[in-house]
């Protein structure tokens, strides 16, 4: 495969994946083909890694990110300055070790934080892609990764990780290459988003779509930013990542900087504040096209249904005899006792189908009052079962001295 | 490993235990039901090598088990077998949980479907002590492996060895090997059909195979 660089930090070698960080042109030989149809060919793929590529090239991690998250797991976020979104996990001395482990990030495709989505510009035209970016799915993002994977010259990751959209790339690269996988943690996600999920993305995308400043999705070119549709989708899906309870502990019905109601609409509570600031916040550093994009992607994603409606099916391999055989991947499938976003039940029906493979798999329940956000947060029994999972592995594989 | 020092060690093993280990064969693969805090599955891994996955009902002994690196789900013999394949496994284990599940008989035939082998462990309520308990005393018997008040005993299917032999007569399966082990876990030599089994054995370990 050919790889031009592109823009600031150069990836000119093959050989220097320690420090290869940055963006990259993919598929210019070989262009992406995506789920609905056309394909992408010399699209951006923005990464950052972390640790050292061993000499065998069997200590890869790849970290999926979530709907908003980006490549930034482990470093400061160059927009808005705070720590890497997974530093609890992926660091030196982490469950997932940058001292023995070569860490792979990427920015997914459709995301906005360099790699090929509706911010960038369609090189065909000379404009930004805008709804001009082909609807992409997990899959698609999946398939960007492995030509990411495949780039760097490795031929089988040790682990993939990620939680809630980033669990659903796990299980399809679980799914998609079963070979190039030795282990893997899903966590917090599902095998399909369901219907309540897709109910409250449509909320976030027509919040968006109902700005008059998105301009039928073309508002980069007409010079405006619908961050007041953008803002109001974040406050309603961070709403879907905590948890009663956690919301009444944080916030109660605790007024903000007064001493009693108003009678008005100003953010009487902490939690309106909270929620204010939340989708104010999110708008600095993220594009409202690929929040439709993204969530679509989602919403989009169901193994069992591309597998003929059978989940165990979507986790069946052509063994050396040529008969259907239980996936070699060992799964470790962790959820949360208070996401009601991806509930415990969708982990199980998860293992259920695993089990029905004989696949190799263990499965948590984490008690925390957190709810989905519980993944991303200090809950160190979560850690402590991720760290076990990854480290028995690494044992068996030879992974346990420090690299580099 | 970093994290083994924020868990109890694992020591020694019951002498059922022992001899579950003894019989299963190198490099099997073994699947164990009601897996605790996974000290069977990891002396098996160990001095077995076996390719070892655990069910376990309680989530503390799940945690403990895959923060050890073992591959155990949450979940529960009476409901959550059914979707495992035939032969999916060269042994299936159930060690002191038959008299705990709901329908003992259902999970039975889950366990030697599920596995080429299985081996099930089990108190025996015919012991000559349990029996008087309830002859000479009138009182429901509490003893080291029926540990428990009837009011709050999680083993709501008790059985005797007779029992268990006449039920795998029943379902037509072969029992292939069995240990009796008496008072203080020192075995008997006996058959498992014969009376003194029943009558000495605290419990059974059976090593089963459908017929």
């Amino acid at each position: 495969m050919t790889v031009a660089t592109d823009t600031t930090r150069q990836d000119t070698s093959d050989t220097a994946v320690s420090s290869a960080s940055g963006t990259i042109r993919l598929g210019r030989d070989q262009p992406l083909v995506v789920d609905g149809g056309g394909s992408l060919s010399g699209f951006r793929l923005a990464y950052r890694t972390y640790g050292t590529l061993n000499a065998d090239r069997s200590n890869a991690v790849l970290v999926c990110h979530a709907l908003t998250g980006d490549q930034y797991v482990a470093e400061p976020h160059p927009v808005t300055g705070k720590p890497g979104w997974w530093g609890l996990m992926v660091g030196p001395g982490r469950p997932v070790d940058t001292d023995r482990f070569f860490v792979i990030c990427s920015n997914v495709i459709g995301g906005c934080m360099g790699s090929e989505g509706p911010k960038e510009i369609d090189e065909g035209t000379g404009m930004p892609w805008a709804l001009n970016f082909p609807v992409i799915t997990i899959a698609d993002m999946v398939r960007a990764q492995k030509m990411l994977v495949d780039h760097l010259g490795i031929d089988q990751l040790f682990c993939v990780i990620g939680g809630s959209m980033g669990g659903m790339q796990v299980l399809q690269w679980a799914v998609s290459y079963p070979d190039k996988v030795y282990c893997c943690l899903p966590i917090a996600t599902a095998a399909r988003h369901s219907a309540q999920n897709i109910a409250f993305h449509e909320v976030g995308r027509q919040a968006i779509m109902a700005d008059p400043d998105w301009r039928m999705g073309d508002y980069l070119n007409q010079g405006t930013r619908p961050t007041k549709g953008l803002s109001v989708a974040r406050m309603a899906a961070h709403i879907t990542y905590l948890s009663e309870p956690a919301l009444h502990r944080k916030f109660g019905r605790n007024l903000q900087d007064r001493k009693a109601i108003t009678f008005g609409f100003d953010a009487d509570f902490q939690v309106e504040s909270y929620l204010r600031y939340q989708g104010i916040s999110f708008v600095e550093r993220f594009d409202a096209n690929s929040y439709l994009y993204i969530t679509r992607a989602m919403d989009y994603f169901d193994l069992a249904a591309d597998h003929g409606g059978v989940l165990a099916n979507a986790f069946r391999v052509k063994g050396a005899d040529g008969r259907l055989t239980g996936t070699p991947v060992k799964f470790c499938v962790i959820s949360f006792s208070s996401d009601w976003l991806f509930p415990t039940s969708e982990s199980r029906a998860l293992v259920h189908a695993l089990n029905a493979v004989a696949a190799n798999v263990s499965f948590v329940e984490v008690e925390t009052d957190k709810g989905h956000d519980a993944f991303l947060l200090d809950v160190p029994e979560f850690y402590q079962v991720a760290r076990g999972f990854i480290e028995g592995h690494a044992a068996r594989r030879g992974l346990n001295t420090k690299v580099g | 490993m970093a994290v083994t020092s924020l868990l109890p060690p694992l020591g020694t093993i019951r002498s059922d235990l022992e001899s579950i280990v003894d019989w299963v064969e190198p490099g099997a693969r073994v699947l164990d039901v009601g897996c605790g805090d996974g000290e069977l599955l990891h002396a098996l891994i160990h001095r077995k090598q076996v390719d070892g996955r655990g069910i376990e009902l309680s989530m503390d002994g799940v945690r403990a088990s895959v923060a050890r690196g073992m591959a155990v789900i949450q979940g529960d013999a009476d409901t959550d077998l059914k979707d495992y394949p035939s032969d999916g496994f060269d042994y299936v284990i159930l060690s002191q949980t038959l008299q705990a599940t709901r329908n003992p008989r259902t999970v039975l035939g889950h366990l030697v479907r599920i596995g080429r082998h299985a081996i099930v462990s089990v108190p025996n309520f015919g012991y000559w002590r349990v029996r008087a308990d309830l002859l000479l005393r009138g009182r429901m018997p509490v003893t080291d492996r029926l540990g428990h008040e009837w009011y709050e005993t999680p083993n709501i299917h008790f059985c005797t060895i007779a029992d268990m032999v006449d039920l795998c007569v029943d379902m037509g399966i072969t029992i292939e090997r069995s240990l009796i082990l008496g008072a203080d876990d020192r075995p008997v030599a006996a058959p498992a059909a014969s009376f003194r089994a029943n009558w000495l054995g605290v419990q059974s370990v059976f090593l089963l195979q459908r017929s």
